[in-house]
């Protein structure tokens, strides 16, 4: 049933893939799941259900889902004009949108900050109105969107290139509404595209830590996330915490995954 | 009068979009990259200066250097190598080993340091071992590779798989065919073919290896002038309030970041030349 395999290097490719993959990725996780498994029911309840734990877990899932809605509003208007449109800049437009992915987060989170402080550029006009922008949930969630939206516009843009017009013309002639087009023919096909840049913005954000800390003010209770928590556990050399929150996230976000996968396939099936 | 087209919008329409989506890109993109450059030369040239050519600066360059020099390569041949294994190949499992390479995706900065710390430190399982041997691994070179590592694991893996599974292997069975061996295979055939995207991943694998801060910070102790690579230097000049240092240095990397995209841009435009005039 299998094909003979012709071309060379089989075993070579394939044994290096799965060694340097164990080592460096699976054997150190299974390691973080062993140590956190030997704890036991009783104290990971403890260690999950402690108040300062669900404070910072609401707003990480929060904040990252917030973000990761607006990421998905601000990617379709963005790719939209992208691949639809020819203006002067376009070029450098679709270029530029990769810096969130290119610029590293130590440096995000020091500029956004300064940005967004009482003080700053935007920070200033929005004290007039009476909101706080930097060191306040709000601005992990300014950081989040920051970090999350170039995935909604890298998945969705290659799907909008690949629409025909074909079905639009069609609907056209037959009396659609532009509107119309859009919402009953155009964004069913980007849907699958858009909930997978949804799910890529939010599980990178569930993780999200150096764009984070300087905008948040880590204040415990209020604007601390959960990856801080697990480096405030670990320098408090209280590595069995930092191990059970750790596998707590991971759990959630790999199962979120999976979830999102399954529904993927539904619709993509539906489709067919 | 010129009618418009059924499946596009009005002018109006059309030009509100594409203002509302500069806006939004002015805001969020363009005015990030302009605050590091305003805020690090808020204090004049000289004190821009002064804080690169600072010792712990200097140092945390040389950290930084050090460790994409390692960890880079290495994730380029896992990355080339594990691309070939998937794509030239159909065998068991293979969707399952193709979800695993975007795993460190899906985790956090932090927990990819902790790990490392769980394994190497002081009271991780190693540990006792490693103190008996006297090897250092965590709060030191190793540990600040190892993170970076886990980090920029599927950079490359990422970028390559989608090119060669697009390309197809027909050129490299003909080549069989014709008598070469796997090593001449690559060189002559894949690799031209796949240089270009090759390149890009490299790139971005770099720029993440040299930017890294959640990971790195678990394992580096922050120890000034010995630890602390560029990402970790500009925090602590920033909590230091430090901030026209902190901001200097920050442009560095935001220069890396302006490379990266640079010639990520000119990468696209050449492969898509290429294509073009192919057809």
């Amino acid at each position: 049933m299998s094909k003979p395999r012709v071309i060379p290097g089989f075993g070579l490719s394939l044994g290096f893939t799965v060694t340097y993959l164990s080592l460096i990725i699976l054997i150190p996780l299974a390691a973080l799941f062993v140590k956190a498994g030997g704890l036991g029911p009783a104290e990971w309840w403890r260690i999950l259900s402690a108040p300062r734990v669900l404070a910072a877990a609401k707003l990480t899932f929060g904040a990252s889902a917030a973000a990761a809605t607006v990421s998905v509003g601000m990617g379709l208007l963005v790719t939209w004009v992208l691949v639809r449109y020819r203006f002067p800049g376009r070029r450098v437009l679709d270029a530029m949108v990769d810096l969130p992915f290119a610029l590293p987060t130590a440096v995000a989170g020091i500029t956004l900050t300064s940005i967004y402080a009482p003080n700053g550029w935007i920070g200033h006009y929005l004290a007039g109105w009476g909101i706080q922008g930097a060191y306040s949930p709000f601005g992990v969630f300014i950081a989040l969107t920051f970090i999350g939206f170039p995935f909604v516009v890298r998945t969705v843009q290659p799907v909008m290139e690949d629409l025909g017009s074909e079905l639009e013309e069609a609907a056209a002639t037959l009396g659609a509404s532009r509107w119309t087009v859009f919402w009953r023919v155009i964004l069913p096909a980007l849907l699958p595209a858009l909930i997978t840049g949804f799910t890529l913005a939010f599980a990178r954000a569930i993780g999200e830590y150096g764009s984070v800390i300087f905008i948040s003010g880590n204040l415990p209770m209020k604007t601390e996330i959960l990856p801080l928590l697990i480096v405030s556990q670990l320098e408090q050399y209280k590595y069995r915490e930092a191990a059970v929150i750790a596998a707590g996230m991971l759990i959630v976000s790999f199962a979120l995954l999976f979830f999102i996968n399954l529904l993927q396939r539904q619709l993509n099936w539906h489709k067919r | 009068m010129h009618h418009r087209s059924a499946t596009t919008e009005s002018a109006p329409v059309r030009w509100l979009l594409i203002g509302l989506a500069l806006l939004a890109l002015s805001l969020f993109l363009f005015l990030p990259l302009l605050a590091v450059f305003v805020e690090a030369l808020r204090r004049g040239v000289d004190v821009f200066f002064a804080s690169l050519q600072s010792p712990a600066a200097l140092s945390a360059v040389r950290l930084t250097l050090t460790a994409a020099a390692v960890s880079v390569p290495l994730n380029t041949v896992f990355g080339v190598a594990a691309a070939w294994g998937v794509t030239k190949y159909r065998f068991r499992g293979r969707a399952l080993l193709l979800s695993l390479i975007d795993l460190p995706f899906a985790v956090s900065p932090v927990i990819a340091g902790l790990v490392w710390v769980l394994l190497f430190g002081a009271q991780g399982w190693f540990g006792p071992w490693l103190a008996e041997h006297d090897i250092r691994i965590i709060f030191e070179l190793p540990g600040i590779i190892l993170a970076t590592v886990f980090v920029t694991f599927p950079f490359v893996a990422r970028e390559l798989i989608p090119l060669m599974e697009s390309q197809g292997s027909d050129q490299e069975l003909a080549a069989v065919t014709l008598g070469a061996s796997g090593w001449q295979i690559f060189r002559r055939i894949t690799l031209p073919n796949i240089k270009w995207g090759l390149l890009y991943g490299v790139l971005l694998c770099n720029a993440r290896a040299m930017g890294e801060f959640g990971a790195v910070s678990v394992v580096s102790g922050h120890i000034r002038g010995k630890t602390n690579t560029l990402p970790l230097h500009i925090e602590v000049l920033y909590n230091e309030y430090q901030f026209s240092a902190a901001f200097a240095c920050a442009t560095l990397l935001g220069l890396l970041a302006l490379l990266t995209l640079g010639l990520k841009t000119a990468v696209e435009q050449l492969t898509h030349q290429r294509a073009s005039r192919r057809t």
